[in-house]
Formats: structure tokens, C-alpha cells, sequence
């Protein structure tokens, strides 16, 4: 059993986060001087992960933020209980510190763990209810804004009415208290406009100041996941080469699943196969780009990513993958504009261009939660079609009336990719018990079914 | 309609233009934001870690080019005469020179400041537009984007307090806007999607029936606002009878499928496929279904069912501004720079004055060869500001000096003024990492021990 003492930091921190008023949630800025176990280390930060996926699984379905608050207060009763309150607090702090480390070490990493540390904090927030505990750990912020003053509040009284009438809130009564920010201090308000804006300030009410202290929280992360990143690859990495490396690097890959960024199995899908391939592989979300392109000769940005990053994964190289986007977009837009405006952007998924960065196919997260507009083929047809849309193109699939039914039911109730996992297991006839969670996962496991058959 | 002139556009031509009359001073005045000044506050590496993009005529695509100063950017632009210059962001470092700092392992290529930028293209609207379609536009249809321009100008103005916006027409079919406010430079990408989802009405898409769904009990402050300023009067008094909304079967039909209520739709198809004798035969067909539409979906007995809100989302449908989400999204999008030519119209990418836009007209924007024209008409004087006023370009050069850019910079000199010089020293990229034993501390001890130079790059 080995154990770490943090001796340099203990003088200075342990006065301050051992002392008094430790707020009911964390904010994880500072170190506890607590000494871990290495078990401890792994087996906290599995049960936090834990969590931390539950959430993202929420997410994906478009559970509504009711829905994920007894979500998140479930996930965190049952993944991290402890005897005693103290130890609850232990727990959590040493589970994010863990994962703080395991997650900083890519970009992919660090933004999946961003956004779902954000939306455990934000619904453990809320979960709060009582405003006292709520204002600790606003205070806990130091948040430098003060309420809008009686005078100001007449003056915009009108309008913040307004706005709580367009989101369904009740009216502000003459007591209620606003806070006036910087808007950029609170951009999913902003966003969904449910903020009165004016001159560059937002007029945050009292139950929204969940966004704004979620966002804080967010920032701060997103920044010291990066500068965790600077002492993992500078130092850290090498001093654990035996004891925590090989724990950090196994645990993220383990519940992330594979991103797909390499073909592996079925590589060389070579062109002349791809059009049968597409009817007996593709998830719906591709076949129906896949069909737009055939017929329009044309697909927005949106369609082009989704789709071209998908057949990298399902393994067309790039010679090949120019070759398929020329035979379509100069049918409409000829030859020369092709390979002045989209040859570009085809080589840039490869890595070939600008930055250079090897992008990875779409996660089905990814394409749910993406917003399609006019124009736009792309996004995830359980969610982003309409019910009468959406049998048509599974009909156009095969999927036969009995099964089309249940499919309907689960995109109608928000679980998309089981909407999805319902129509592999019609077409395939075989159960998949995985679930569906990358469209390229659903084109390998539609590729095995397929060739133990033949 | 514009016709696409081909002959407009003549790479010789072009030579010229660039040679005599592309204003590069006010360009560089421009994207320095004062830091070309010799004030203790200026960062002189500002300018050089600006991307510029080029198309050469050979479709050759010329990305991370870089320039420290005007000279450089007018001998390259007249070096290779590029057919549209491009503006991307402000990189951590020169962007000429990424590759070597790729090497590293903390990427370090970043973009640091980029203008919010908005591009709104015609195309977008083809399907509310009967007039004509794709890159074509004409003074029936050009009132959308003086809508767009009025919508989003006023609430940049006033909702988000900026202040430095220009708007540029793109040269062909649409309108570029960039926002030059220091905060706006520096917003996140998520603060610029953040800004562009307030400005998106748009849910559905190509595969979902409803473009424009208002619900709620009220339209937001700046929904409403430009509900009752600028949409309802543009969709009456110009583009109802303007684009024929409601004259024929098949355009009646697609605002009738709008309509939630299938017995108010089935009433209006009935009155208005017999109608020709009860309407009068002074007014216009498209006006009197229009009041027919209205009145039956706005009494009384309707109201409480919200189908109030219908006629509503009808007039946005047919007029709101229809944004390009992913160029306001990302900080590393390109957009045209200001002044270039359309290579397709030879028209030139003028500035637009917000407050005037009404009377932008498209079909009279100088193009190419009538500069020329105008050069060789009278070739007497040389001085470059003497040229410029000759042609039709000057007017457009003169808005976009004294509407925007005397303006911003005057901003910027005060701003630069309280800037401390410490405040504006670079970022150390190697900044020495204390090394210490125990992974705890390693996790947490950057909260008190990272070196100033990164506190610069966490501001």
C-alpha cells in the first residue's frame, strides 16, 4: 500500500479547505491534504466515471433537465456512497482530482470531461434547493456582481416581464432580485434567449443562477485541465511511469470506446463497393446523406463532416474519398469549383491540411445533439426528423411495419439511439446488445453480422 | 437581375485595381486596431499573427500567410494578384510559421482574437423567394437583406452594446458583417455560438416540417422588437406584394400549411380558390388574403388556442435573417476581406452604411471594368487619394473611413492608453514546470506556482 504525502502544499492549504465552512459542493480549486491510497485512487475514480457516463448517456437521449437532475442525484447516491458525510467529500474530491488527471491528456479527453464534470456540478447545484446552501456556494465564487438596484428594476421592469412570459416563467415580483452581468459570462443563457440583454448586459433572475455559476465552474476546469495537461507531459507522465501511468492511461479508453479515427477491421471499403455497402451497412443518419448526395450533388458543410469523417472511419482513403466527393459535387457545381472549394475541406479531414489534425468520425453524442438548419441533411434522424419523415426513410430502409412501431415509440420518447440499436436489430436480425453509440460501430457491426452469414 | 458578367472580371484589370486604387493603408489600419502606433502599449507582433488567405486564379489556394506591416501585405497582393483575399484570425504566433511551433507538444498554433463575423447569403432564402434563385439576386429580393442587416445591427448595437460594426456587401448575393469591439474579438467560440443562437429562429430542417416555431406567452424583447421595427412592415408594404406571397395556388398553399388549425386553413382555401369575384379589383390579391388570414386567425375565439402567435411566425418565416451558424461559431473562419472583387460580378465588396442600408442597391455597385473605365477616362492627376475620388470607389472608401474606422481606432488608441506594458508582453511558451514528488502536489500546485507568462495566456 503505498501513500502520498503532500508535504509542500500542506502548510499553505490545509488552514484554508480543512477549516470551517466547507460548502456543499466542492469546487475543487484548491488541494485537500488528504493522503490517498493507490487503490483508492483507481477505485474512486472508476466510480466517479461511472457517473460521469451515466450523465452522458442522459445526455445523448435529450433527457430534459428534470429528468437529469434525479438522473444525477441517482448516479451519485449509488456510485458514491460512503459511511460517513466526511468521506462522501473525500471521495468526490479525490474521484475528480483522479480523472482530472486521466481526462487532461488530449483534447477529446479534456472536452468530454469538461462538459460532464459541468453538468454533474450544474444539477448537483440545483439539487441544492434551499437558497442558503446555494448562495454558499455562490459566495464560494466570489462572484463580483451585485443585484440590479430598485430604480433599475422599474425601469426594465417591462421588459424582464417580457421575457419571463416567453420562457414560462412567472412574473418577476417587485422584490425579486436580478443580477446584471456581462453577457458573455452567461452564454447558454444567451443562447436560448432567457435573459433580458441591453447594452452588453444580461439580467440574470435568481433560479437562473445556476447558468452562471455553472459556467464559472466550467471556465475555471477547462483551464486548469490544460495547464494539468502542461505537468502530465512535462513530468508527471515520467515520474509515474510505474505506478500511476499505466492506471491513467488504461482508464479513459476503457469506457470512451474506440473513436474510430483508424480503420481497423474492415479497412479498404474501396469505391466500386461503397454504393452496395452504403444499403447494407450504413446507419440511417449516413444512408440518408449518403442518398442526398447521390440525388443533389450537393451537401452543406454540416453533411460533408458527418459524412466524410464517417467513411474515413469506415476505411476510403483519401485518393478514394476525393475521387467519391468529385463524382457527385461536379455533377453540379463542375469540376474546377470542386477542387477549389471542397477538395480543401476533404483533405483537411485527413489530416492533410490547415492544422493537421487527424479528425475523428462523429459519436452518435455528437450528431444528436447537433443542430441542423436550412439546407442541412445532417444530425440524427430519430431526433432531427419529423415523425412522418422519419417512417418514410425507414421504409425506404427495409425496416418492416411491426418493427417500424417500436422504433417510432423509443425517437418519440428521446432515446435515440436506441431508436437506432431497434432498426440494426430489424434489418441485421440479430439482437445487438451493445446499443448503437458510434455510427461507425453500428457499419463494423453490421460488416461481421453480415460476413459470418455469407 | 444581376447577371453574372463574366467580362467584368479581367486579370489585367484586376493588376490595376490593385496597383492604383485598393485602399491596403486603411485595410492594415484596420485589422492593427492601433497597434502599428508607436505607443509603450503596442504589441508590434500583432499584425504579423493575422492570417490572410489568397485565391489565385489557378483555383490555388494560399493559406497562413502573414504580413508585418502594409508594405508587405501590398507587395504580395500585387506580387500575385490573388482573385479574393481572405481575413482569418489572430494566431498565438505567426501562422507562416506553425510548423515549427507544432513541434512542441502543448500546441501552441491557436487563434487569440478573431472580429465576430456574420454572413448571410441569399441562397439561404430560396425557398421564401419567388423572384429569382441560387446566386442571383434582384431589387424584389434584396429587401431580405436589408432586413438582416436591420435586425442584427440594432441588437449588436443595443443588446449587446457593441459599437465598431461594419457591414460589407459580399459582391454577389449577400452581406458579410464583421464586429470589431476588442471584447467581441476576444469572445470564445461558444460565446460566439451563444450570440448566434440568440439571433437563430430556425429549428427545423430539410427533414422536419416547421422552420420557425415562436412559443411561450411572449416573444423575447429582441424577437418583438424586431417583430414590430423592421418584419411586419418590410412582409406588408413590400414583400408580400413584392414576391406575389399569396397569388397563386402554390404559394398560398405553403402559407396555408403553416397554419396549425386544419379547419382555418380549409376556410381561407375555400374563400380564396373562389375568390376572384369578392375581392375588388383595386386591391392587391395578396394584400386582401393576407387581411383575411389575419383577421380570421387574430379574433377573439382563435386567440386563446395560440394560434395568435401563427401569424407571427408566418411573417418571421418570410423575413427573419437566416445567419451562416458555423462562420459566427468558429474564431478560425475565413471571410472575404472588405474591397475585394467578385470574381463571378466583378463587383466590388463595398461597405454598407447600417443606417442607410435601405438605399444600398446591389445593380449599382461599382464593378471592376467601370473603374477602370473611369481611371483611363481622365488620367491626369497621380496622387492615390486623387485616383480614388475620380472613380466611383470613393464614396465607399470615404463611408468606410468615417463611419467605421476613424471611429474604431480612436477607441483603440484610448484603450491601448490604460493598457500597461506588462499586461501586453507574450506569453512564454517555455516556461520553466517545477518538478515535484508527489502526484498530488503535481495536480494542484498550479493554482499558486505557475509562472506569470502562463497567468497572461489564462487571462
Amino acid at each position: 500500500m503505498e501513500i502520498f504525502r503532500p508535504q509542500s502544499r500542506r502548510n499553505i492549504l490545509s488552514s484554508s479547505s480543512d477549516a470551517v465552512s466547507v460548502p456543499t459542493i466542492p469546487l475543487y480549486r484548491s488541494a485537500p491534504s488528504l493522503d490517498v491510497r493507490l487503490e483508492e485512487f483507481e477505485s474512486f475514480a472508476i466510480d466517479r466515471l461511472r457517473v460521469l457516463k451515466g450523465i452522458s448517456d442522459g445526455m445523448s437521449r435529450g433527457k430534459k433537465p428534470e429528468e437529469m437532475e434525479n438522473l444525477v442525484k441517482d448516479l451519485w447516491k449509488v456510485n458514491m456512497r460512503q459511511q460517513h458525510a466526511s468521506e462522501v467529500l473525500h471521495k468526490d474530491i479525490i474521484s475528480h482530482f483522479a480523472l482530472r488527471l486521466v481526462y487532461c491528456r488530449t483534447e477529446d479527453l479534456r472536452k468530454w470531461f469538461l462538459s460532464m464534470e459541468s453538468a454533474l456540478f450544474r444539477y448537483r447545484f440545483r439539487l441544492l434547493k434551499n437558497a442558503e446552501a446555494q448562495r454558499a456556494v455562490m459566495e464560494e465564487f466570489d462572484l463580483p456582481y451585485r443585484a440590479v438596484s430598485n430604480v433599475e428594476f422599474e425601469s426594465i421592469k417591462e421588459k424582464l416581464g417580457q421575457v419571463a412570459r416567453s420562457t414560462g416563467q412567472p412574473l418577476p415580483t417587485a422584490d425579486a432580485i436580478f443580477y446584471k452581468v456581462p453577457f458573455e459570462e452567461v452564454p447558454e443563457l444567451v443562447a436560448g434567449r432567457k435573459v433580458l440583454i441591453s447594452q452588453g448586459y444580461a439580467y440574470v433572475a435568481m433560479n437562473q443562477i445556476v447558468s452562471l455559476v455553472a459556467t464559472l465552474f466550467r471556465s475555471q476546469l477547462s483551464k486548469t485541465l490544460i495547464l494539468t495537461n502542461r505537468k502530465w507531459t512535462s513530468s508527471i507522465r515520467e515520474q509515474e511511469k510505474h505506478r500511476l501511468t499505466p492506471i491513467v492511461e488504461a482508464m479513459c479508453s476503457s469506457y470512451l470506446g474506440p473513436d474510430y479515427s483508424q480503420s481497423r477491421e474492415y479497412a479498404d471499403i474501396s469505391l466500386k463497393d461503397i454504393d452496395q455497402v452504403a444499403k447494407s451497412s450504413f446507419p440511417l443518419c449516413m444512408r440518408h446523406l449518403f442518398d442526398k448526395l447521390k440525388e443533389d450533388h450537393h451537401l452543406k458543410h454540416g453533411g460533408r463532416m458527418q459524412l466524410g469523417l464517417f467513411l474515413k472511419g469506415v476505411g476510403l482513403n483519401l485518393d478514394d474519398a476525393l475521387a467519391f466527393w468529385r463524382a457527385e459535387f461536379s455533377k453540379k457545381v463542375g469540376l474546377e469549383k470542386f477542387e477549389k472549394q471542397y477538395a480543401y475541406g476533404i483533405r483537411h479531414n485527413y489530416g492533410k491540411e490547415g492544422k493537421r489534425t487527424d479528425y475523428s468520425p462523429y459519436s452518435c453524442t455528437k450528431i444528436i445533439s447537433s443542430t441542423p438548419g436550412t439546407g442541412d441533411h445532417h444530425g440524427c434522424p430519430y431526433r432531427h426528423f419529423s415523425e412522418e419523415n422519419l417512417r418514410a426513410a425507414l421504409g425506404r430502409m427495409g425496416v418492416n411495419s411491426r418493427a417500424m412501431e417500436d422504433v417510432i415509440d423509443k425517437a418519440r420518447n428521446r432515446h435515440y439511439q436506441l431508436a437506432c440499436t431497434l432498426t440494426f436489430e430489424a434489418l441485421h436480425g440479430m439482437p445487438c446488445d451493445a446499443g448503437i453509440n458510434h455510427p461507425n460501430q453500428y457499419f463494423s457491426d453490421s460488416r461481421k453480422i453480415l460476413q459470418s452469414k455469407a | 437581375m444581376i447577371p453574372q458578367q463574366e467580362s467584368d472580371f479581367n486579370l489585367n484589370h484586376l493588376k490595376l485595381y490593385y496597383g492604383k486604387l485598393f485602399p491596403f493603408a486603411d485595410l492594415c489600419r484596420w485589422v492593427s486596431y492601433g497597434n502599428d502606433a508607436n505607443h509603450p502599449g503596442c504589441d508590434q507582433s500583432y499584425m504579423g499573427r493575422r492570417e490572410f488567405s489568397f485565391t489565385l486564379v489557378d483555383d490555388i489556394y494560399l493559406r497562413f500567410q502573414s504580413f508585418n506591416n502594409v508594405h508587405e501585405l501590398e507587395n504580395s497582393v500585387k506580387e500575385k494578384s490573388p482573385v479574393k483575399i481572405d481575413i482569418g484570425p489572430v494566431y498565438s504566433v505567426d501562422p507562416a510559421k506553425r510548423y515549427a511551433y507544432a513541434q512542441s507538444e502543448n500546441n501552441v498554433f491557436t487563434p487569440v482574437e478573431r472580429e465576430l463575423i456574420f454572413d448571410i447569403d441569399m441562397t439561404d432564402y430560396d425557398d421564401v423567394r419567388y423572384c429569382c434563385s441560387g446566386a442571383d439576386v434582384c431589387l424584389v429580393c434584396w429587401p431580405l437583406m436589408t432586413i438582416a442587416i436591420k435586425v442584427i445591427d440594432t441588437a449588436l448595437r443595443d443588446d449587446f452594446g457593441f459599437k465598431h460594426v461594419l457591414w460589407v456587401y459580399s459582391g454577389r448575393r449577400g452581406v458579410h458583417c464583421w464586429v470589431c469591439d476588442g471584447k467581441a474579438r476576444r469572445l470564445s467560440n461558444e460565446q460566439r455560438g451563444a450570440i448566434a443562437d440568440y439571433f437563430r429562429v430556425y429549428k427545423g430542417n430539410e427533414n422536419s416540417h416547421k422552420k420557425v416555431s415562436l412559443t411561450g406567452a411572449a416573444l423575447h424583447p429582441f424577437l418583438a422588437t424586431s417583430y414590430t421595427n423592421v418584419l411586419k412592415d418590410y412582409f406588408e408594404k413590400n414583400l408580400l406584394t413584392g414576391q406575389n406571397l399569396l397569388a397563386t395556388e402554390e404559394r398560398y398553399e405553403k402559407i396555408l400549411s403553416m397554419i396549425p388549425d386544419e379547419s382555418i386553413a380549409s376556410e381561407l382555401r375555400g374563400r380564396w380558390q373562389d375568390g376572384r369575384r369578392s375581392s375588388s379589383a383595386k386591391e392587391d390579391i395578396n394584400v386582401v388574403r393576407w387581411e383575411q388570414l389575419k383577421q380570421l386567425l387574430q379574433s377573439g375565439k382563435h386567440k386563446a388556442q395560440g394560434l395568435r402567435r401563427c401569424v407571427e411566425e408566418i411573417v418571421f418565416c418570410f423575413t427573419y435573417p437566416r445567419l451562416d451558424m458555423e462562420v459566427s461559431k468558429h474564431m478560425n473562419h475565413l471571410l472575404k476581406a472588405p474591397f475585394c472583387v467578385h470574381p463571378k460580378t466583378g463587383r466590388v465588396c463595398v461597405p454598407i452604411d447600417p443606417s442607410r442600408c435601405d438605399e444600398f442597391d446591389p445593380t449599382t455597385v461599382p464593378t471592376l471594368s467601370q473603374l477602370i473605365e473611369e481611371l483611363n477616362y481622365e488620367s491626369s492627376r497621380s496622387d492615390v487619394d486623387g485616383e480614388l475620388n475620380r472613380t466611383s470607389l470613393g464614396n465607399a472608401i470615404t463611408l468606410f473611413r468615417s463611419s467605421f474606422l476613424q471611429p474604431l481606432l480612436k477607441a483603440c488608441k484610448s484603450c491601448l492608453e490604460v493598457t500597461s506594458i506588462d499586461t501586453i508582453k507574450r506569453w512564454n511558451v517555455h516556461s520553466t514546470v517545477e518538478l515535484s514528488r508527489s502526484i498530488l502536489t503535481l495536480i494542484f500546485s498550479y493554482n499558486c506556482n505557475r509562472s506569470s507568462g502562463e497567468r497572461k495566456e489564462l487571462a
